[in-house]
């Protein structure tokens, strides 16, 4: 009997993976790591650990396997997360895992992004449970699905690793992964008060999400969640707009999904404008107060 | 220092990949069957090499450290192993197999050799740059009941196992594991050394033992197909920033 365990670390997880669910096509639970999922996830069954703080990946990992038991699929969102508790989950049930699926080809068989998203891989799992994490942004979302009946389970949080200290980052911007409209940069923004200044500043006036290259994180300009990329975040948003950007393989297989993606870079010959939608060549520094005027002006 | 701690020197082992280096152009055979790497240079992994690095300063810091190297994979991955003892590793297993293997049995074959040795800590990086998959370290984790911890930025060394601080999705965080645990190597970890003349050579002395794979692979998911990603196509230039928000509005993005 084929069945999909859904395993969302967050209600918001759960929502979102409605569309993959869907496109898989088995009847699915929800596992709800934290927090309380919508009624209208189309699952049979909705369980809801609501733990405060999840624990780290051994402890959590043990859990989840002991609901997972019986299911001939088990899928999450991809993210840093998922990929640290799943990938130990596939370990505990000695199974196959598919890694950032972006496609449905059939119940065993997957398509996902290999070498930095330069060949696109299918890949058939050959061992039961089939182990997945999706890109939520290649399956079309579903609203409104009918209600699931939903029971509390009781989560054991203990682990053989202690979290000293844990930092949040992020304030008051949307999530990088869920936005609509991300701005990024790249090093030419110099440092950090520079880069919040200019791209912080665009962001926020257009309600987006910020976003950074790998250069501008590994030289300290921006924070590590904030890059986006093949090892970063990858993004999906509908407009996306890359300033002093040159446009990296590994960049771009973080941001090919947006629906519209804007350059704007002094080197007319930087390999971004081969895939944005709207390109300009000039300097960040003077086109990005340019564009906040016309902003200002539209009517 | 914290040399006292224990009563054997510390044992740190490094699986390490041969990989296509991340950096050269490679595209799919026009039968799907496989990947056209042109006469593309192979490398160490790069995330392995920062675990690679990592065990090397970890023994700087803490004394005496054996630090062993192993690579599952063709008879030519001997050339990175011998990187990886030109690098500072003491020893280099190699378990060759012409076979594809995939993460779950990468990760048996590992844990085989791992009750062999049994080493206080399992450095590696957290995916490799050709399959991206991401899943190595964690399965081995699973399977051996060790602690772990993944994208790792800053590993410490606290009396009898490590601090580490992990990169999350929206920040990182700090956990602390006793030995025996397993560690994954982000990017921002370190910068792994350039390795000069002198050490490449003083390696090649440096023990490597060849084994064959303990058992016949039994693949857990295999790649049936290889193709390019859709083309974005370049779309057009505008003259001026005015230009790009009224199209922009116009498209409906604002």
């Amino acid at each position: 009997m084929s069945k999909l365990l859904l395993v969302a670390f967050t209600a918001s997880e759960a929502s979102l993976s409605r569309g993959f669910a869907s496109r898989l096509g088995l009847p699915f639970d929800v596992l709800c790591l934290s927090g309380s999922p919508a009624p209208d996830l189309g699952a049979e069954q909705c369980f809801s650990a609501n733990l405060p703080n999840l624990p780290p990946a051994d402890g959590l990992a043990v859990q989840i396997a002991k609901v997972a038991t019986g299911y001939s699929h088990v899928a999450g969102i991809s993210s840093m997360q998922s990929k640290d508790v799943l990938a130990r989950v596939a370990g505990l049930l000695d199974s196959g895992m598919v890694t950032d699926a972006i496609e449905v080809v059939s119940p065993t068989m997957f398509k996902r992004p290999i070498l930095a998203g330069a060949v696109i891989a299918t890949v058939e799992v050959l061992a039961t449970p089939v182990v997945i994490t999706f890109r939520p942004s290649g399956f079309p979302k579903v609203d409104g699905l009918k209600h699931s009946s939903s029971v509390d389970v009781s989560f054991d949080t203990s682990s053989q690793a202690i979290r000293v200290s844990e930092s949040v980052r992020g304030g008051s911007r949307p999530d990088l992964s869920q936005a609509k409209i991300v701005v990024s940069g790249g090093r030419p923004l110099r440092d950090a008060q520079t880069f919040e200044r200019v791209i912080g500043g665009l962001a926020d006036r257009l309600g987006g999400a910020v976003g950074a290259t790998r250069a501008a994180v590994d030289s300290g300009i921006a924070p590590n969640e904030l890059q986006v990329g093949q090892t970063g975040k990858i993004v999906a948003p509908d407009l996306y707009i890359a300033a002093g950007i040159s446009g990296s393989t590994q960049h771009m297989a973080g941001i090919k999904d947006s629906k519209i993606i804007v350059a704007i870079n002094k080197d007319p010959d930087a390999p971004i404008f081969e895939a944005a939608d709207f390109g300009l060549v000039a300097d960040l520094y003077d086109a990005i107060p340019a564009i906040e005027e016309a902003l200002d002006a539209l009517p | 220092m914290h040399q006292s701690e224990f009563q054997k020197p510390m044992k740190i082992l490094v699986p390490i990949k041969r990989v296509v280096d991340p950096y050269s152009k490679v595209r799919p055979l026009s039968d799907g069957s496989g990947i056209d790497s042109g006469g593309s240079k192979f490398e160490i992994n790069p995330f392995d090499e920062i675990a690679i690095e990592e065990a090397v300063r970890l023994r700087e810091r803490l004394g005496e450290v054996e630090i062993l190297v192993v690579s599952i994979g063709k008879a030519e991955s001997e050339e990175q192993l011998r990187k990886a003892l030109a690098m500072g590793a003491d020893r280099a297993i190699l378990i060759e197999t012409d076979s594809e293997l995939d993460s779950a049995s990468i990760a048996k074959e590992l844990a085989i050799l791992a009750a062999e040795l049994n080493p206080d800590l399992i450095l590696m990086g957290k995916q490799a740059t050709d399959d991206d998959c991401n899943q190595v370290g964690q399965m081995l984790a699973a399977r051996l009941g060790l602690p772990q911890a993944t994208f790792a930025s800053k590993v410490d060394p606290v009396p009898g196992g490590l601090r580490v601080t992990r990169e999350t999705d929206d920040g990182e965080e700090t956990l602390e594991l006793r030995f025996p645990c397993l560690v994954t190597a982000d990017l921002r970890l370190n910068e792994p050394r350039y390795v000069a003349l002198p050490g490449i050579i003083k390696a090649r002395n440096k023990p490597l033992e060849r084994r064959t794979i303990s058992s016949p692979p039994i693949l857990k998911t295999r790649t049936i197909c290889f193709e390019a990603p859709p083309a974005r196509l370049a779309g057009k230039k505008v003259r001026d920033s005015l230009e790009l928000v009224s199209l922009l509005r116009d498209r409906g993005a604002l």
